[in-house]
């Protein structure tokens, strides 16, 4: 299949980017990297820079793999992530846009490449557990309902890519945050620290320059692991409630 | 910082002020459409201009109303504040724009349609409220009691075909405005719940369709059939 690509090209984060055209012949039974990398042979066969782009697992669990596809992050398919988009859902002929995530907190290093380390910091203000949880538990030692683990492990599936902070208008983290929050506040382990881990994310979230949630869901509609937006009440929740009652 | 401004400049107490207001404004706009209705009644104002003689002369109603205004000034201000940030955060705008939103209309222009909803408030607040407060109108006489003839000039202000079609589009504004508002008030303060959310939703479509609609009529039934 002859595709023509428009792929956003920006030297460094200092540069201006701009749209580029390029020509590549793909296989329908080819992921949407590897017609990149069909792309980036091309490219260096001809002496020209290959398009920065990040990967890793390639089979959807890591979240690496971040780009604007016509306009939507990860492409058109829902609960898909851009290593697991494959060219037979594109036809003969197509154009496809491709460019990095875009928001204020996630600045371009190269082409499609960004800087997602504010997810990083967030975490590291308070997305954990500080005591040693020792061994995994025999089955049932501590008495979870099932709906409350599924819906712990449901949230637990968030691979930290920030598909949510690119598909949102205002580039807000509230998804990310949320299902970060809601993961360990679903479960008995999680609820010592988690009036200080509440507080201490959404610092560091509104420190990182995100926008404000407006409750669009657009961030729900995109994400590659359909983490839903009752998370994002669960947090606002858990903000105003800890925000009155805690020391 | 105390604990009380770190909640209200966080960027999840901005929205719940929005939350909060919205919500605050949604109870009155009911309690609004009651006393509008008597314009359509056939007595010559008197139930209109009684009602609203007792609007502005009752001291419990006259603080709630100041409430009011400073709670539309309040979620319009930090409506602009928090448009403003979101616009600053999205990193360029150089974004490729064919792709289809998956989102609904309304909750994309959440500020644009707040805009013209101020812009309606202003005027409103101009024709009527002002002078039924300072304007130099005539008053009307009901078994005893004096009162200003506000019925008279809003009567006379919905014969006019262009005022009423701006308010009519402003009543469609306000419904799409509601729309998203009334369910994300309670989104934003985490009342979420798969028992109660799906009844909200539905009551928030409704509400948004018919509170509008009823204000509508009145100007459309005094222009076309009165
Ligand atoms: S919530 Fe979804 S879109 Fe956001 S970082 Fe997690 S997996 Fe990615
Ligand atoms: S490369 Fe790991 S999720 Fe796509």
């Amino acid at each position: 299949m002859k595709l023509n690509l428009k792929v956003w090209r920006q030297a460094n984060g200092q540069g201006k980017g701009k749209f580029e055209s390029y020509n590549v012949d793909a296989d329908e039974h080819m992921s949407f990297l590897e017609m990149l990398d069909v792309l980036n042979q091309q490219l260096i066969e001809a002496g020209d820079d290959p398009v920065a782009f990040e990967h890793d697992c390639r089979e959807g669990i890591c979240g690496a793999c971040s780009m604007v596809i016509n306009g939507r992050p990860h492409g058109p398919n829902a609960g898909t992530t851009t290593c697991q988009l494959h060219m037979r859902f594109f036809k003969d002929g197509d154009t496809i846009h491709i460019e990095p995530f875009r928001a204020d907190a996630f600045p371009v290093i190269k082409d499609l490449v960004v800087d997602r380390s504010a997810f990083d910091r967030i975490i590291e203000s308070g997305g954990y557990i500080s005591v040693n949880t020792g061994q995994a538990q025999d089955a049932n030692a501590i008495p979870v309902e099932k709906e409350q683990a599924s819906e712990a492990f449901d949230a637990a599936t968030c691979i930290g890519c920030g598909a949510c902070v690119a598909a949102c208008p205002n580039a807000s983290a509230m998804l990310f945050v949320s299902a970060k929050v809601s993961h360990l506040a679903l479960m008995p382990q999680g609820q010592v620290e988690h009036d200080k881990r509440v507080q201490s994310m959404v610092n560091q979230m509104d420190l990182e320059g995100f926008g404000n949630c407006s409750n669009t869901y657009a961030c729900e509609a995109e994400c590659p692991k359909e983490i839903s937006a009752d998370n994002i009440a669960r947090l606002n929740r858990s903000y105003l409630i800890s925000s009155l009652t805690s020391d | 910082m105390s604990w009380f401004t770190q909640l209200l400049t966080s960027s999840l107490g901005k929205k719940l002020v929005m939350s909060l207001t919205g919500l605050f404004l949604i109870l009155f706009l009911p309690v609004h459409l009651i006393g509008n209705l008597q314009l359509m009644a056939d007595d010559g104002g008197e139930s209109f201009n009684l009602y609203a003689k007792f609007m502005t002369g009752n001291p419990l109603i006259k603080t709630v109303s100041y409430l009011l205004y400073g709670f539309i000034l309040l979620h319009a201000i930090q409506g602009m504040l928090i448009w403003k940030a979101n616009r600053g955060a999205g990193g360029g705008s150089s974004r490729y724009q064919g792709g289809k939103s998956p989102t609904a209309w309304s909750s994309r222009q959440m500020a644009g349609l707040g805009m013209v909803i101020l812009v309606f408030i202003l005027l409103h607040m101009w024709q009527f409220w002002f002078q039924m407060k300072w304007g130099d109108i005539g008053t009307a006489t009901y078994g005893g009691v004096e009162t200003k003839d506000l019925y008279t000039i809003v009567q006379h202000t919905f014969k006019q075909w262009w005022f009423v079609l701006f308010y009519v589009i402003s009543m469609i504004v306000i419904g799409f405005h509601l729309q998203h508002g009334f369910q994300s008030a309670f989104q934003t303060l985490g009342l979420n719940h798969k028992k109660y959310t799906p009844a909200i939703k539905t009551l928030g479509l409704i509400y948004s369709i018919i509170i509008p609609l009823a204000f509508a009529i009145i100007p459309c039934y005094i222009l076309l059939i009165k």
